[in-house]
């Protein structure tokens, strides 16, 4: 009996650690097998989902349009390529007047430069045009899940996290401090928010 | 550690009617398994029960009540288990096969499971409505739902009470990550019970009819560990998108195009946070209610919580 495919998760990283990443890897010999980014947390992404500040796009394409968009969280910049393949993503960002927040569904890509580096990139399912809120509990939420893997990394049942430390020489460590000093990043914008004597303003531990 | 009394005991029950057992012969069998053999206590009992079956010539089939578990139909997590419920028909549905004499919903005060009782059983027919003592039932798995099926050994008794149905309704939150096809403005096929979705005017069923509007939206939650697909109705689809079944025809009709209203009921709802809750029927979640996540995140708490990982 075939079962329908299941639906691959779309990973919550943030652009630092997903520009971080370079390699990719199937899980078996099928041609349509899905294709993974390696996280450097040790975490595998078919699909990501990520909310930022689209701040320029520019079409690269000739002849055709070929939308890039750089879209900014508070560690790094996510760089999203959409053309012909992708005209709801790519019709979204000729639309779009940055600076905007948008939220992305899409999957990892990598090329390799002429130099020998990988880029990686990301090719967009959806792009859409959110709010703060959904900015900022994205970047709550990516932030919980990049210390959970952190957390995880040594554990001995971790294959990934095994696969990430043969393939990667990077300080895994580094991600915490990252993670943490984007929600502070948060905290500081609320207290801005609270300037006016709001009385919901939380109290100083 | 089990009491291997009580075990001996409904061993014993199992067998009154076939064979002419004491509870104190039961248990020395099962205690010679059991301390000296270290048998599972389980296994001892089914390899017990196995040998009186053989004893009195009888199927595992044959055997009533007694032995059965007793598990509240949410709770059914093994295939080929048997049980005894007593439980509320919620439903009945229109059996698809001419194999099948009922099929639909049984609740108990843990909620729902699907029942299906077979022709070549030959039951009584079970009323919607009513409560009845169902005794060796038997589950079945497909594809992780789980289900009861009837079949010619169940005892069948109507019980004179009601049953407050539990509500099994699952809730699951995430972003909004797709929006599937079939999505936004559909046309439902009209005949007397059929709800299919037209594909091209087309029901899989009736062949070419006319068909009537309808809204709703396939759906997929993804929280970044597991994804929930979820399916809104027209209500819960007019309150999630602000657009009402009117509106979405005169927006087709400008376009003289269908697709628009689910393109802009991408553009309103995608990339956002929503928790939502309902039954789950398969592998969606019917949307009963919903909430969008928009409130500010608490940084602060967020932090203290993440430090402390």
């Amino acid at each position: 009996m075939s079962q329908a495919p299941t639906r691959e998760v779309a990973r919550r990283v943030f652009a630092r650690e997903f520009n971080d990443a370079s390699h990719t890897f199937k899980e078996s010999e099928d041609e349509r097998a899905p294709v993974y980014l390696l996280l450097p947390t040790g975490e595998r992404a078919n699909r990501v989902f990520l909310v930022g500040t689209l701040t320029e796009k520019e079409d690269v394409g000739e002849g055709d349009e070929y939308w890039r968009g750089r879209i900014v969280d508070p560690t790094g910049t996510f760089f999203v390529y959409a053309g012909q393949y992708q005209p709801d993503a790519a019709s979204t960002l000729r639309d779009l007047e940055p600076p905007a927040y948008v939220a992305v569904v899409g999957k990892p890509r990598t090329y390799e430069t002429d130099d020998g580096s990988v880029n990686v990139s990301v090719r967009p399912e959806s792009i859409t045009a959110v709010d703060s809120a959904t900015r900022d509990r994205w970047v709550a939420e990516a932030a919980q899940r990049t210390l959970e893997r952190v957390e995880t990394f040594e554990d001995e049942s971790n294959e990934y996290a095994r696969m990430a430390r043969e393939e990667y020489d990077l300080p895994v460590d580094d991600y915490r401090p990252m993670a943490l000093s984007a929600l502070e990043g948060l905290d500081e914008s609320d207290e801005l928010g609270s300037d006016d004597g709001g009385i919901d303003a939380p109290a100083e531990p | 550690m089990t009491d291997l009394h009580t075990h001996a005991e409904d061993v014993a029950a199992q067998f009154s009617d076939h064979l002419d057992l004491t509870v104190d012969e039961v248990e020395e069998r099962l205690d010679n398994l059991v301390n000296e053999y270290r048998v599972p206590v389980d296994e001892a009992r089914r390899s017990v029960v196995n040998s009186y079956l053989d004893e009195a010539g009888l199927e595992r089939d044959a055997l009533g009540g007694g032995g059965n578990a007793s598990v509240g139909l949410a709770e059914i997590d093994q295939d080929e288990q048997w049980l005894d419920v007593t439980a509320k028909v919620v439903e009945l549905w229109e059996a698809r096969s001419d194999s099948v004499a009922q099929v639909g919903l049984l609740g108990d005060e843990t909620g729902t499971t699907k029942f299906v009782a077979f022709e070549t059983s030959d039951l009584p027919e079970l009323e919607a409505g009513t409560v009845y003592r169902l005794e060796n039932l038997v589950t079945d798995e497909y594809q992780g739902n789980f289900s009861v099926k009837l079949n010619r050994t169940t005892t069948i008794t109507e019980v004179d009470e009601d049953i407050d149905v539990g509500d099994d309704a699952e809730t699951v939150e995430g972003a909004l990550v797709d929006i599937q096809s079939g999505s936004g403005l559909i046309k439902r096929c009209p005949e007397d019970d059929c709800t299919r979705v037209l594909q091209n005017g087309r029901c899989s069923e009736h062949g070419d009819v006319d068909g009537e509007f309808d809204l709703r939206i396939k759906g997929v939650l993804d929280d970044g560990e597991a994804v929930h697909e979820v399916i809104f109705d027209r209500e819960s689809t007019e309150a999630l998108t602000g657009t009402t079944l009117a509106e979405a025809k005169d927006m087709a009709m400008d376009a003289l195009d269908t697709t628009v209203v689910a393109d802009e009921m991408r553009t309103g709802t995608l990339g956002r946070y929503y928790r939502v809750s309902g039954p789950q029927f398969g592998r969606y979640v019917l949307v009963d209610e919903f909430e969008r996540l928009s409130d500010p995140v608490d940084a602060e708490a967020a932090l203290i919580e993440a430090r402390s990982i």
